[in-house]
């Protein structure tokens, strides 16, 4: 992973894979560190899978036996002296917890939060995604219920749409 | 806030949008959206998905082609990511592989403009053994 916004989309890709119909993505920036939490009402793990989840060669699918995006999280939250937990329980969804020091050379990139955003916003249709900024003192909230409350009946995935959501993040980040 | 003229904005676009899809359903074409799926898991994301569905998402939006983009796990093709999977209306759904942004103007100027197909196609069949 590059930056630290293709890491949002890819644990919120395991919360879609998950079975949930609700994502909660929350970036908190306080001081020096950033706080990504992605937390959904998923199908859960249990406790054994819990401890496993961060090895490589776990993962539920069965195209593949590798599973490295949870493991990459973990490497590149540690680098930088942070910490990734996962809270899980079987029929009580997921709530990936990643922290990172981003005065630390070696934390790699914000991205393109915005663009990411917009794009899990617009991309998963029946998945309410709710996104939660904090940049210190101010907070900025936005769901895809309220955007698809607007839209009535238009579909979210739209170019139009996505490209104006794209540019609506933008402005407020 | 700005966030409140933002959606308002949103509303706006909305009725403008209305206007031209109900216009153009009313046409010989209904059911004229045509459907891209991204496969956006770790591998894909990886080797540049995002950067694919980004661009498609502006191009489409800047062509007016009236498309529905969204978002799909890993179809297990991770050696050919980015891959996507488009669905002209009435046509069977085609998987794409390498899809950089260069592969992905191709593939929109050939083959969702006009139905031209272009190299870098997955044979994919969603039949199993079972259904057969």
């Amino acid at each position: 992973m590059k930056d630290l916004s293709m890491h949002i989309m890819d644990i919120a890709e395991n919360s879609i894979k998950a079975g949930a119909d609700e994502v909660d993505v929350s970036l908190v920036f306080l001081g020096e560190t950033l706080e990504m939490t992605i937390r959904d009402n998923g199908c859960g793990m249990d406790a054994e899978m819990v401890q496993k989840i961060t090895d490589p060669y776990t993962t539920s699918r069965t195209t593949r036996k590798v599973g490295l995006g949870l493991p990459f999280l973990k490497m590149n939250a540690e680098q930088t002296g942070g910490k990734v937990e996962v809270v899980s329980a079987p029929g009580e969804g997921t709530t990936v917890k990643a922290v990172f020091f981003t005065s630390n050379i070696d934390c790699i990139p914000l991205g393109e939060v915005a663009s990411t955003l917009s794009l899990l916003i617009t991309g998963n249709p029946a998945i309410n995604v709710k996104v939660r900024i904090q940049k210190d003192e101010e907070v900025y909230e936005i769901s895809s219920r309220e955007i698809n409350d607007i839209l009535d009946g238009i579909p979210i995935s739209h170019p139009k749409v996505g490209v104006f959501v794209k540019n609506m993040l933008k402005e407020e980040l | 806030m700005s966030k409140v003229k933002n959606l308002q904005d949103l509303k706006k676009m909305r009725d403008d949008l209305k206007g031209k899809i109900t216009l153009r359903e009313k046409s010989d074409h209904p059911d004229s959206l045509v459907q891209i799926k991204v496969s956006m898991a770790t591998c894909g994301i990886a080797s540049g998905a995002r950067d694919t569905m980004n661009y498609m998402v502006d191009e489409l939006e800047s062509q007016a082609v009236d498309a529905v983009v969204t978002q799909t796990g890993c179809m297990g093709y991770c050696y050919a990511e980015p891959t996507i999977e488009v669905t002209l209306p009435g046509e069977k759904p085609v998987v794409f592989g390498q899809v950089d942004t260069k592969k992905a103007s191709e593939i929109i100027e050939k083959y969702i403009k006009n139905g031209e197909l272009v190299d870098g196609i997955i044979p994919d069949s969603y039949e199993t053994i079972d259904k057969k």
